[in-house]
């Protein structure tokens, strides 16, 4: 049967069982956006900008599991689904995005929209792809999907120019995408499983470093069985935050530069990490050469480019996190003896708990306990990126994979209220919340309108404290108090209950202690998208800290 | 750091090369030499390159490689015996007092002179490294005005298996 670009690339998408496309049309997707007038499935949901189109996508994905995809024409479209395709790809999250391009004979010739979209996203994607015949589109879309997929997922790219829209062939989709020089590993060797079982036998102060890809693989049920079987603590990064339950008495919560004083120093003691699914970032590290001195590493990882990379490895394991774990636990002989290493670890959980101030001012950290205890911990939290997010990496529970969607790895200010949406249309049945600043909310304000129309009900906490508020911090901290451009006077300007109103959601201003609970509960039972603006404390910061380049154990707020 | 000689296969198709520069210029990796052309098998192309690194970074630099989509394979030369050539092109100025004397001197290194000119002779030479950092030694004295060459190519040696 023959079809014509557009048709191609629509039918191919449903066959890989695509279920929504976020995105904005232009000059060079017009076939497409024809191809998809009065269509049933897939939903699409236009968004007010094509950042937000991405951030929704990637939403979309983190919350399902499944690859998020979005469109945008050339040039412009194309360039500002940028940060938001970089974005994904820092956090090894699947996507396919498809950009419209300008004709196949005017490329390079600085036409009317035209970018070099497969250069620009070269060094942001996992693959990406200009499709210049029509005969080899339904072949490269199945060859986006497995890229995107499978092994350490990441973004693909496919650059369509209009032309190829438009020209027809026959239509035949692919049953499988077979690239000769593309078979991730999944199966680790037995023999480094074995090595790492037997380190965990002889250890006695073992740590589990658990970072995202051990959500990506679905891996939970393997770790928190292999963490209660064997008595192991475990500590997660950002991106591994709901892989182990924070309620579970062997959780740690985070490490790294905002994490607990007891994670930081479980990890400096230890005499064996197992890191999983995680890549020693320079914030969770600190000084590399002071981190975890006496400690042997073992790393599970899918990439074999992350092990060895920051830290040297002493047993590397290449494979799927899931795959690992599961070989792990079988491997495993006998128990090791822990029993002091976590009586150890408990006493610095009573000296040093995770605390802030608790008196009668409206503090950002009881506003998240307060969501917690509203939603009992089943909601699913995304978050901008500065203060706001490493509170509700802090301050919220979470005790499920796939429920705290944040950028950790590029730390994209604006994406956390796309990203809810998108999390919300692949979740319909959850509270999505995301956890907002004054300065972030107002990077992608521009899609309350998709929210509202689209009737996807998400909530939004803005811990307003009319200062980029972790900028501030390290001004504070670090430049003498030089607030220089980090206040924002956004209490007053704009007026996020009035713009929320303007857009049709419904805008709610909290000022006091008192008045969290009720605001939070009347939010979560309104039929729509609410802005909650909560006047918080100015100067509040987040603690423990660790300085940039210092050992992780030398906390600001830690151990004295 | 030191010198390590890759062999690299890859898709040959547009925008391969530029993704592996890309690779290189942001991971602050140093490419010393580049030469691609296509191989046996058309739907491959063969990038030699020499690379200045040390080990931790070349462990990187090989891993890296071997996550692009596009790279088929990607062999360390400097693991194995391998024979490796590279062609210079010299133009050496000459006058009259001269000309002999640099003629003399490409006689004796086995070396070719393929042009003459009023002031100039071009010379190529063909070999490794060493034999090509010899020729333009000796010939640098008499004043070379240009140098192209064209990085090394090397491949695998089967003589000591």
């Amino acid at each position: 049967m023959k079809k014509n670009g557009a048709q191609i690339a629509l039918e191919s998408l449903r066959r890989e069982g695509v279920k929504v496309i976020f995105g904005y049309p232009g000059g060079s997707v017009l076939p497409f956006f024809d191809a998809m007038y009065e269509m049933k499935e897939p939903r699409f949901i236009l968004t007010r900008h094509e950042q937000g189109a991405a951030h929704a996508a990637d939403g979309y994905a983190r919350a399902t599991g499944k690859v998020g995809v979005c469109v945008a024409t050339s040039g412009p479209g194309a360039t500002n689904l940028v940060t938001g395709i970089a974005t994904a790809h820092m956090d090894s999250v699947p996507m396919v995005a498809i950009t419209g391009q300008v004709k196949t004979f005017l490329i390079g010739n600085d036409a009317f929209q035209e970018a070099d979209v497969t250069g620009i996203t070269r060094p942001i994607t996992k693959h990406n792809f200009l499709v210049k015949d029509v005969k080899e589109l339904a072949q490269t879309i199945k060859e986006a999907f497995h890229i995107a997929r499978t092994g350490r997922p990441g973004p693909v790219v496919i650059d369509l120019p209009v032309d190829v829209q438009m020209a027809s062939c026959d239509f035949h989709y692919p049953k499988e995408a077979n690239i000769r020089s593309y078979k991730p590993t999944l199966e680790s060797h037995k023999g480094q499983i074995k090595r790492i079982a037997k380190a965990i036998e002889k250890s006695e102060k073992p740590v589990l470093y658990v970072g995202g890809g051990v959500i990506i693989s679905g891996a939970s049920h393997e770790l928190t069985e292999l963490a209660k079987k064997y008595h192991i603590p475990v500590t997660t990064t950002l991106l591994g935050m709901g892989a182990f339950p924070d309620t579970d008495e062997l959780s740690l919560g985070m490490l790294g530069m905002h994490g607990t004083v007891y994670a930081n120093h479980a990890i400096q003691e230890s005499d064996l990490i197992i890191a999983v699914g995680a890549r020693f970032d320079d914030r969770v590290t600190g000084k590399l050469d002071e981190f975890a001195p006496h400690a042997k590493i073992a790393h599970i990882d899918i990439d074999p480019s992350s092990v060895s990379k920051n830290v040297t490895v002493d047993i590397p394991c290449i494979g799927d996190a899931k795959h690992a774990l599961h070989g792990l636990i079988r491997a495993l002989k006998k128990k090791p003896d822990t029993e002091k290493w976590l009586k150890k670890i408990n006493e610095w959980k009573k000296k040093a708990p995770m605390k802030y101030k608790d008196d009668n001012k409206l503090r950002p950290q009881y506003v998240l306990e307060e969501i917690y205890r509203a939603t009992k911990g089943d909601a699913i939290i995304t978050t901008e990126v500065g203060q706001n997010q490493m509170w509700a990496a802090q301050y919220y529970k979470y005790t499920k994979p796939r429920t705290f969607l944040s950028s950790g790895g590029l730390g994209t200010m604006g994406y956390g209220f796309p990203a809810a949406i998108g999390a919300k249309v692949g979740k319909p049945e959850k509270t999505v919340f995301d956890i907002a600043g004054d300065g972030s909310i107002q990077m992608n304000i521009q899609e309350l309108a998709t929210a509202v129309l689209e009737k996807v009900h998400v909530k939004i906490a803005v811990l307003n404290n009319c200062y980029l508020g972790m900028v501030r911090q390290w001004q504070e901290l670090f430049y003498k108090k030089r607030y220089s451009y980090t206040y924002l006077s956004t209490c007053s300007c704009p007026d996020l209950v009035k713009l929320a109103e303007s857009y049709g959601a419904v805008g709610i201003r909290v000022t006091k202690k008192k008045d969290v609970r009720k605001a939070i509960e009347k939010a979560i039972k309104i039929e729509n998208t609410v802005i909650i603006d909560f006047t918080v404390e100015e100067e509040e910061n987040v603690m423990p800290m660790v300085p940039a380049g210092q050992a992780i154990n030398r906390m600001i707020g830690g151990m004295a | 750091m030191e010198k390590f000689t890759l062999s690299v296969l890859v898709e040959n198709k547009f925008g391969v090369l530029a993704r592996v520069a890309g690779l290189f210029s942001a991971r602050g990796f140093n490419i010393n030499s580049l030469a691609v052309a296509e191989t046996e098998d058309p739907s491959v192309s063969r990038i030699i390159m020499v690379v200045d690194a040390n080990e931790k970074i070349l462990e990187q630099i090989k891993k890296q490689l071997n996550k692009l989509i596009d790279v088929v394979k990607v062999i360390d030369l400097t693991e194995k015996d391998y024979i490796d050539r590279e062609l210079v092109l010299v133009k050496v100025k000459v006058d009259t007092k001269t000309r002999d004397k640099v003629i003399q001197a490409v006689d004796s290194l086995d070396a070719k002179v393929v042009d003459m000119g009023k002031g100039s002779i071009t010379i190529e030479e063909v070999g490794d490294t060493k034999k090509i950092n010899a020729t333009l030694e000796l010939l640098g004295p008499f004043g070379i005005s240009e140098i192209v060459r064209t990085g090394r190519i090397a491949i695998q040696a089967d003589s000591k298996e």
